[in-house]
């Protein structure tokens, strides 16, 4: 228990982790490490097994074979250790934000007023503050997303798992997001892994992009954007390094692309 | 609706008919059809009597006693029916039996088993009920949004709490909507087993009315029974408009 949070640098470890759903192979003898408090993103065409491979990290498919640890601690399934953040939001349309915010604790049988007062902080932290007693259906793409954002801060979690979270809302929020998220990763001591199918999104908030190639799937390239990691947010689309990666992303991916 | 720009009240198509009713009585077309204002006049002299309010009661009791047994056990079997896949296979060719088997040619074998009490109308009443609250309530947990359920998932619920906080929830549009039908075939199954087994309750005030001819006696009877058949769906009704807002959002 003291120390909880592992000796390796590596907050997540995959080791040779295979994954068949009868004959199909969707993940074959992929490895990769994330780095503690880092932003690792898994970037691909569609159908590369990077969802496949989030919820196996997540605890919520079992491996065919293969190991995956987070703080060193083999994967058997779900934990307090990660938090997910959906592609679809996967609000309770029934509750509103206060109590979708504060679901996750509840969960975990967190008091009624010790959670609600941790879902307040993280409803101001994602600048959501006033609409604690609204329904997910009352608010906007973009700000369900908040929702789904401060339910998983709130918890607590070391890993935050967030799969293609931005690709439900539209662009305008999506980049506001992304700068948000470099905050994020900035201010919150925490690992995230964060699946998308945008190249410049990728390259815009990793620290290390992992390049999956399908059929079946396994990483082709680890690639470590660090020129411009430290760089003002408005500079970085300009900044030649970005411009660079972008390109040769693009063009190892594009041969996969009818 | 909207005729000739007047805005009509809801359920206006009911007075139209009833004023169709009251002509074709004072024709006296037939002795089937008393004129409307004389069945609610007989209605208003036995509606007090201690016969009709002792019917009621009886009817009443056993159609509450067997709607909620429906219920009680209708909504956790489709539950998990439309979670467990195994126990899926094992019940639904059963549930889908029943659902449309004339249950009416089964009652004298619920006579045998439970007696000509209470007990089974009660049983008659609920068999009447719960399949179609099964089906609904399988359903409605069918069509649960995936990420909901990985949601509750990956945050750690217990089963219990997926099951209380989250499926039950995501599958309410579906399961009010089977407690409606299911309450209508109820008062049904209510009448039919106050028919068939004994004759107590509104069954036996229909049975006394019509094999004396008492059309108008009848008639009010029934006029009752609609009501609060038409009041109990509006009222259910109503409660899945309140929960339809998220319907489409799961």
């Amino acid at each position: 228990m003291s120390d909880k949070r592992g000796d390796s640098d590596h907050a997540v470890t995959v080791r040779n982790v295979y994954k068949n759903y009868g004959d199909v192979e969707a993940l074959q003898d992929l490895s990769l490490d994330f780095p503690r408090g880092q932003l690792t993103s898994l970037l691909g065409p569609s159908g590369c097994g990077k969802t496949t491979l989030l919820k196996i990290i997540a605890g919520l498919l079992p491996a065919t074979s293969g190991e995956v640890t987070v703080n060193d601690q083999p994967v058997t399934g779900p934990g307090p250790d990660r938090a997910f953040v959906f592609q679809d939001f996967a609000l309770l349309p029934w509750a509103n934000v206060l109590r979708n915010v504060a679901f996750g604790l509840e969960l975990r049988g967190v008091s009624r007023s010790e959670r609600e007062s941790i879902a307040e902080k993280y409803i101001a932290d994602v600048g959501l503050t006033g609409f604690e007693n609204s329904y997910p259906h009352e608010l906007s793409g973009g700000m369900r997303q908040r929702v789904g954002l401060a339910r998983a801060l709130s918890v607590d979690s070391q890993v935050l798992l967030m799969d293609e979270p931005f690709s439900a809302v539209d662009e305008q929020t999506r980049r506001k997001f992304q700068e948000d998220l470099l905050n994020l990763v900035k201010h919150e001591n925490k690992t995230f892994i964060f699946v998308t199918h945008s190249i410049e999104e990728a390259v815009y908030v990793s620290d290390q992009v992992a390049i999956l190639l399908p059929r079946p799937s396994r990483v082709s390239e680890v690639i470590r954007p660090e020129g411009f990691r430290h760089k003002d947010v408005n500079s970085i689309r300009r900044d030649p390094e970005y411009l660079d990666i972008v390109d040769r992303i693009w063009s190892s991916l594009r041969t996969y692309v009818e | 609706m909207k005729v000739f720009g007047y805005q009509l009240p809801g359920m206006s198509s009911l007075i139209l008919w009833g004023v169709l009713w009251e002509i074709a009585g004072r024709l006296e077309i037939t002795f089937f059809l008393p004129p409307l204002s004389a069945i609610f006049a007989t209605l208003l002299e036995i509606g007090t009597t201690k016969v009709f309010l002792k019917a009621l009661a009886d009817t009443g009791y056993a159609f509450f006693f067997g709607a909620f047994s429906a219920i009680a056990i209708g909504i956790p079997v489709g539950i998990l029916m439309g979670k467990s896949r195994l126990l899926d296979e094992l019940l639904l060719p059963w549930v889908n039996m029943f659902l449309s088997a004339p249950l009416t040619a089964l009652v004298p074998v619920l006579m045998v088993l439970f007696g000509f009490g209470m007990q089974a109308i009660i049983i008659t009443t609920a068999l009447f009920a719960i399949w179609i609250i099964v089906l609904n309530s399988r359903a409605g947990v069918m069509q649960i949004n995936r990420s909901l359920v990985e949601m509750a998932r990956s945050f750690g619920a217990s089963q219990k709490d997926a099951f209380l906080k989250v499926y039950f929830w995501a599958a309410l549009p579906e399961i009010l909507g089977g407690v409606r039908i299911g309450f209508i075939r109820a008062v049904k199954g209510v009448i039919i087993g106050q028919l068939l087994i004994s004759i107590v309750g509104f069954g036996a005030l229909f049975e006394l009315y019509s094999s004396n001819f008492l059309m108008k006696h009848f008639w009010a009877v029934l006029i009752v029974l609609f009501t609060i058949a038409f009041a109990i769906a509006e009222f259910l009704a109503h409660l899945e408009r309140k929960v339809e807002y998220y319907a489409a959002r799961r």
